[in-house]
């Protein structure tokens, strides 16, 4: 059973957060181990797993990027895993200035605007992948979602970074 | 309530389903423990005779034989303070590794356990006693007022631990519970108990913080409130931090102004720990008044330290500005900012300190939720926690992982599998692979921490998945399966996917970790974080280099003969860049110098391929070539 189905949500790559909420709690609520604690073992067994599954589900669906990850998976585009090294020679470009662009930022200040230029660009790369997975455009999705992913992780540098100089200027 | 259950043929209820018998929650703390009873969504802390909800967390071992536990057991620290154990919490799950950490700073004689893995013992009034033991003295104490109080049979309890607190301390819990005759209905986090008071108490929806400031850890959680479901987003803290800093810094300069007026005192643990007691005391009365004084008397002579509430903040003011970093970097975790926060707990003793209810105001924006006695919430809590687990309320609590959970990969690198705040329960799998052909075993290392490298995490657990059949590097799959159930304990499994070979680990580590490193983990991992990934990145380029040196002496001990004597000595003379590159640990270096040789191995790369090509080709007719080359 995919992530989807799993929450009694149809597979799609927009997903309101309420209401994926809702389905959640609604589920947990049934299968949560704290309702099966005087249940025979192999009920309380079953009551694990499956609310063990719906947390893999609510956690890969909650979040936008990974939650396109997984959709592109679905629809049989293959990335590669997590922290491969880049391969597209474009995307490795962007990667290099901006990494020396963050190397370079001295005040928390400089540190943020590069954040949310990552940020702006995520969102905007976000918006746009509706657009792809209609027109069924794998190569695009994939190289799309590579540079999401690694701007994802450009942005948590950023923030590791600025908690330094902080802690260094204290 | 239930009056009757109703149960399938053939299926007998619990032993401790029964009717008569309650179930109440339990904060036991390092310093104080308090237990407390809800009914029909009200709880109420449980108090002995004089009206006091805490009992200290101190049991007494009297020369004269028996056991006394709180106010009983502290009057015995003057005449027989060898048989007096306070703060045993600190020793929960602890081995001997961490006998450094905790030596020194508590009055016993330790022990070791028996093996390098076994929870270390005290030896008090001429027995070894364990910390699971001494502390089921303190439930034992906790049970027998709850049955006084209620006159009924208590045998099931919701017992709160640290958010922190890891696999080892917790599985000790679980065990002193059961020397107490308690069936443990579940582990809380404390800050999720506290949530849980305020919660239910007001009706509370959106997103709260519960700030909890303990004698001597820190906790900071968010949690989201929603018609009766509390969802931890993401939690924090520090292990080492609180208001036993407070009364040191004070203790210390009392110490320091006798030195200045040419008192030359002896100091030893004795003078120390009075010195402590006086500080505690002037700490408090900082929380009522601006300035204070106390009277310290030391060989006859003593002495008077005046201590104004503003110099006394300015010394406690980097612990405090820690707590609010920590607070700051859990926020940030959950992707919510200050101004989100609808309202913020506060927990723990030290919360009563105005400097930490200021800042913690400061930084939410906020003036604090205090209605609710900081010392009884955690337990109120868990009362509450424990009726909605037998089938009083309809709460729903959804807890995280406090600390990511991963394995070490080559070269000592971490691969985190269960990342922190994740939602419990949870099962997470990755596959990994060998690294040398023909490789039969791997040796598996259960990690938890925040940190890149493995010697800077704490290792879990280690064993090692035999009986792998011999293929080519890369060709295994083993696929490693993390399991966190709801009370926050691990269990570990691996498994080799092409074969079916299997083996299952409990993690049940039984020595936990130092002070310093439970300090320190996951503040560390964004301190750290560059100069890890740079560690990373190197360690990376290392393992790939040696793999590719590998696959080149392989493909030479097979096809040397297609190269001659020149081509040979060039390759070699690449070859040895690269190593020298591996050597110098220059990441730069060693990516060049494997381009390089990538590229000088192309042409043997080629010559290798079409010798495979001719191979597979001889001995074919043309026909057959030319029947396959339409098809």
């Amino acid at each position: 059973m995919d992530h989807f189905a799993r929450l009694g949500l149809p597979a799609a790559l927009d997903l309101e957060p309420a209401s994926l909420d809702r389905a959640y709690f609604a589920l947990q609520r049934q299968w949560h181990p704290d309702r099966f604690v005087a249940k025979p073992a192999a009920e309380r067994a079953k009551a694990s797993a499956e609310a063990a599954a719906l947390n893999d589900a609510y956690r890969t669906l909650k979040d936008p990027l990974s939650r396109a990850v997984y959709f592109a998976e679905l629809k049989g585009v293959e990335l590669p895993g997590d922290g491969k090294t880049i391969d597209d020679p474009e995307l490795l470009m962007e990667a290099m200035d901006a990494r020396e662009e963050l190397h370079d930022a001295a005040s928390p200040e400089a540190i943020d605007a590069l954040a949310a230029k990552a940020r702006t660009d995520m969102n905007a790369s976000l918006e746009g992948l509706g657009g792809l997975f209609l027109a069924g455009d794998k190569p695009a999705i994939r190289k799309a979602l590579l540079r999401l992913r690694y701007l994802d992780k450009f942005a948590e540098e950023a923030r590791a970074r600025r908690m330094n100089i902080e802690r260094s200027n204290a | 309530m239930t009056l009757m259950e109703i149960h399938e043929p053939g299926e007998t209820p619990l032993p401790h389903a029964g009717e008569g018998s309650l179930a109440v929650g339990i904060d036991l703390g390092t310093t104080n423990s308090v237990v407390a009873i809800a009914r029909e969504g009200k709880p109420a802390a449980l108090h002995d005779e004089t009206g006091k909800a805490m009992v200290p967390s101190i049991v007494a071992y009297p020369s004269s034989g028996g056991v006394l536990i709180g106010d009983e057991a502290r009057l015995l620290l003057t005449h027989e303070p060898k048989n007096v154990v306070a703060s045993v919490k600190r020793l929960m799950g602890r081995g001997a590794a961490d006998l450094h950490a905790v030596a020194g700073v508590l009055p016993y004689e330790i022990e070791p356990g028996s093996g390098e893995t076994d929870m270390v013992k005290l030896r008090i009034a001429g027995k070894a006693r364990s910390p699971v033991e001494i502390s089921a003295e303190i439930l034992k104490a906790l049970r027998k007022r709850a049955e006084e109080a209620l006159d009924k049979p208590v045998e099931r309890a919701v017992i709160t631990v640290p958010a922190y607190f890891d696999d080892a301390a917790r599985t000790a819990t679980r065990d002193a519970a059961r020397v107490a005759g308690l069936e443990v209905l579940r582990l809380v986090n404390e800050p999720t108990a506290a949530a849980l008071a305020y919660g239910l108490d007001k009706g509370s929806e959106g997103l709260y913080a519960v700030y909890d400031l303990g004698g001597g850890t820190f906790d900071f959680s968010l949690l989201r409130l929603e018609k009766g479901v509390f969802q931890v987003l993401a939690t924090g803290g520090d292990t080492a931090l609180g208001g036993d800093d407070f009364d040191r810094t004070i203790a210390e300069r009392m110490l320091a102004e006798r030195k200045n007026d040419g008192l030359d005192d002896q100091v030893d643990e004795a003078v120390v720990k009075a010195a402590l007691a006086l500080a505690r005391h002037m700490k408090e009365q900082l929380s009522d008044r601006d300035q204070t004084s106390g009277r310290f008397e030391l060989g006859g002579v003593p002495s008077f330290h005046a201590l104004t509430r503003a110099e006394f903040e300015a010394m406690i003011a980097s612990y405090i500005k820690r707590t609010v970093d920590i607070a700051r970097h859990v926020l940030g975790d959950a992707g919510m900012t200050a101004a989100e926060v609808q309202g913020v707990v506060l927990v723990g003793g030290s919360t009563r300190v105005p400097l930490v209810r200021a800042e913690v105001a400061k930084m939410l924006g906020k003036p604090p939720l205090t209605d609710i006695d900081p010392d009884e919430v955690v337990a109120l809590g868990a009362a509450l926690q424990a009726e909605a687990l037998t089938g009083g309320g309809d709460t729903l609590l959804l807890d995280v992982t406090p600390l990511s959970l991963g394995l070490e990969t080559m070269g000592g690198i971490v691969e985190k599998v269960v990342p922190r705040n994740t939602p419990i329960p949870v099962l997470l799998a990755q596959d990994f692979t060998t690294y040398q052909d023909g490789q039969t075993a791997m040796a598996i290392q259960v990690v938890q921490g925040e940190r890149e490298m493995v010697a800077d995490c704490r290792s879990l657990a280690r064993f090692e998945l035999l009986g792998i059949p011999p293929m080519t590097a890369g060709a295994a799959r083993i696929r490693v399966s993390f399991a966190v159930d709801a009370d926050g304990l691990l269990t570990v499994s691996a498994e080799e996917r092409t074969t079916g070979v299997q083996q299952r680990i409990e993690v049940k580590p039984s020595y936990g970790l130092s002070h310093d490193d439970m300090a320190d983990m996951l503040y560390d991992s964004l301190e750290n974080a560059e100069a890890d990934m740079t560690a990373r990145l190197l360690t990376e380029a290392k393992v790939e280099a040696r793999r590719n040196l590998l696959a080149l002496d392989a493909a030479l001990a097979k096809d040397g003969a297609l190269l001659n004597a020149g081509e040979r000595a060039e390759l070699d003379r690449g070859r040895a860049r690269l190593e020298a590159a591996i050597a110098d640990q220059d990441r730069d270096e060693i990516n060049a110098a494997a381009e390089a040789l990538e590229t000088l191995s192309k042409p043997f790369a080629e010559r290798r391929m079409d010798r495979g090509i001719r191979e597979a080709l001889s001995g074919k007719s043309v026909n057959e070539l030319e029947s396959r080359v339409g098809e």
